[in-house]
């Protein structure tokens, strides 16, 4: 069979057109998207966190925890979590203050240092405690130059600390402000989910810190998470989910004074 | 109370000063070297651009300045990623970002940005001497013979041909070049325009508000070093080539003054959750580095100066001045400024800029380390100057004369 240059043509350009509809129903059918409309969370092994503010007294034994688990000088004034205190006043003014990272808890009505806030004026006041959201879609991840931070097929977004170049990019796009350089390793540092000690099955230091149960670690969509089962069943919400970082620390008891 | 707390060994603690509240890790992590970087690429693609004016828009009057600013570039592009490596807390792995690049982020493209500049550049500058390159190689001895023989890489045919092929390569590097500076230096922009946490910065208009920006810097420290240069060699200052460049500082002055000025009424006219904070910034705490500097002395002074006829000598180098200075303060402003509100947007973190080398950090981060990057420039202009004259081909003042009528 003799083949002339514009029926080669058009026989490829129909070859490419017929190749294109069947992979573009791969788009269409992605097994991830079908399993979304199955199960609300993905099967996939996921770690979340839980915070309960309404139980939180703000002793501060969380921040403590952390950092002498994680090998963060204790007296430097940069923290893998904090607790923060919320106080709004009668005529509606907020004042809010994290005193050294809360690590040595709240211990007198003195919202940022101020002494003129008497305690009948005060409407309400809170705690929330802070620590890295481990985001579906980390934009510290997204900006690091060297992929020196990355996300964990967990969801846990860890640090390389040999391969970090310190150009703090990463930082800078925390919505959160949950980095911050290491004082002596100097590279960008933040929580793990206490990596070590919940891929063994232990849970992590501020969560076994917490007297009153704020703090909870677990799988989602793992039945017998209690994480899972407060996600599922309860009204949680987000910080700054404008960001579209899908952060995975769920809240109860979110305000909207809450920055 | 945190505030003031100063805690030595946590990067950024020593410069920075907090306000209300703010996050606990919250300091000023992005510095001065930050803000001397986007200036000095700001004037590379200034300079380049001034250059290829001659080279590809054939503008005679310009050809004074084609040699100068061509290399100039080159000077201020070797030192414009210096300012990054004393930013690093971690400079010697700076490798890493070439071994595994994660293109996702815009400071990864950097090397494959500024590697194809610094070949377009190079190898303009190169066809650009070639003859005096062989001139030289060919007349000379000893050490100065030897360079120039290495400069001419093997290629020593200068006949008209020859020399014509060289010109039409160089016309085609110029043209080549402007859209490759216009991309290195709206790159830069791109990563602050990208950064989603900070309202100052996350707008779409910052790669072309740094380009603009970055363009009327070049074309200022042109006409600035230029008149110094010649005052300084007591040659002719030709009147108008300085007219040219003013003409190509006030062109481009409208459209970055455009740009900025629609990005913050955009700002004010949707009022996001941030305005609050953006506007104390703006009208209160930058308010005499931002209105009266940057925007004032920066722009509009020098757009009035501009735009009376009959640009003296004087005028353009006055207004020179004044744009560089209102140029490095929108660095600084953006830079500094968009990092002062805190995220939270209940506080503000102030920055002091570290004055005595009182540690390594505080050399690292201060002053002095910025006053050799600015410096330093010019030092390597002057040494390039030894080997390559910029300034052979000036007018006399009938060439000033017969060029301002083309």
């Amino acid at each position: 069979m003799k083949l002339t240059r514009r029926e080669l043509l058009k026989m490829g350009l129909i070859s490419i057109c017929g190749a294109v509809i069947p992979v573009s129903a791969f788009e269409v059918f992605k097994p991830e998207a079908l399993a979304s409309l199955i199960h609300p969370f993905s099967k996939k092994k996921r770690w979340a966190f839980v915070v309960d503010t309404t139980k939180c007294v703000g002793c501060g034994m969380c921040v403590k925890a952390c950092k002498l688990e994680n090998d963060v000088p204790f007296y430097a004034d940069i923290q893998r979590t904090w607790v923060e205190r919320y106080v709004q006043r009668k005529g509606g003014e907020v004042i809010i203050d994290s005193p050294r990272g809360a690590r040595y808890g709240f211990t007198a009505n003195d919202p940022q240092g101020r002494t003129d806030v008497p305690e009948d004026d005060i409407s309400k006041g809170f705690f929330v405690p802070k620590l890295c959201n481990h985001c579906e879609k980390p934009s510290c991840v997204q900006v690091c130059p060297a992929g020196a931070t990355y996300k964990t097929e967990d969801g846990v977004v860890l640090v390389d600390r040999k391969w970090c170049i310190g150009c703090g990019y990463c930082i800078t796009n925390c919505p959160y402000f949950a980095r911050f350089f290491h004082p002596v390793y100097n590279t960008a540092d933040k929580c793990t989910f206490c990596y070590h000690r919940i891929t063994k099955g232990r849970k992590t230091a501020c969560v076994e810190a917490c007297a009153f149960g704020v703090r909870k670690i677990g799988l989602l969509n793992d039945p017998d998470s209690e994480v899972f089962n407060i996600v599922k069943t309860e009204r949680v919400a987000v910080l700054k989910p404008e960001y579209g970082n899908e952060p995975h620390v769920f809240y109860i008891g979110l305000d909207h004074i809450v920055r | 109370m945190e505030a003031g707390s100063i805690n030595e060994s946590v990067h950024g603690a020593l410069w920075t000063i907090r306000e209300l509240y703010t996050y606990p890790n919250e300091y000023m992590y992005w510095t001065v070297h930050i803000v001397v970087y986007p200036f000095l690429t700001g004037l590379v693609a200034g300079a380049f651009v001034l250059s290829s004016m001659y080279h590809v828009f054939g503008k005679e009057q310009l050809k004074p300045v084609a040699k100068f600013s061509l290399v100039f570039s080159l000077a201020l592009l070797i030192m414009a990623p210096v300012p990054l490596l004393f930013h690093l807390t971690q400079p010697f792995r700076s490798i890493n970002i070439m071994l595994t690049p994660h293109f996702y982020s815009a400071i990864a493209a950097f090397t494959l940005v500024y590697l194809t500049y610094m070949a377009i550049v190079m190898s303009e500058i190169w066809f650009v001497f070639r003859p005096f390159i062989v001139k030289n190689a060919l007349e000379k001895t000893g050490l100065m013979g030897l360079i120039y023989k290495v400069m001419t890489l093997g290629s020593y045919d200068v006949s008209e041909t020859a020399l014509h092929t060289d010109e039409k390569i160089i016309k085609v590097l110029a043209a080549v070049g402007i859209p490759a500076a216009a991309f290195l230096h709206g790159y830069v922009g791109f990563i602050f325009g990208s950064v989603k946490t900070v309202p100052l910065w996350k707008t779409p208009l910052m790669p072309f508000i740094f380009l603009m920006s970055a363009i009327i810097s070049g074309v200022a420290i042109c006409i600035i070093t230029y008149t110094v240069g010649m005052s300084l060699t007591r040659k002719f200052i030709c009147g108008a080539s300085i007219r040219s460049m003013a003409k190509v500082l006030s062109m481009f002055l409208i459209i970055a003054f455009m740009l900025e000025g629609i990005d913050i009424v955009f700002h004010a006219y949707t009022a996001e959750e941030f305005w609050g904070i953006l506007s104390e910034l703006l009208f209160q705490r930058f308010a005499f580095k931002m209105i009266v500097i940057q925007w004032v002395c920066g722009m509009i002074l020098p757009m009035i100066l501009l735009f009376i006829p009959n640009v003296s000598i004087l005028r353009a180098f006055i207004s020179a001045c004044l744009v560089i200075i209102g140029v490095f303060m929108m660095r600084w402003d953006v830079v500094i400024g968009g990092q002062s509100m805190s995220r939270s947007f209940a506080g503000f973190l102030n920055y002091k800029l570290p004055i005595l080398p009182t540690s390594i950090e505080a050399f690292r981060e201060g002053l002095f380390a910025v006053i050799i990057l600015l410096v330093a420039p010019f030092v390597l202009l002057f040494i390039f100057n030894k080997v390559l004259p910029v300034f052979t081909e000036v007018f006399t003042e009938e060439e000033c004369k017969l060029s301002e009528g083309k």
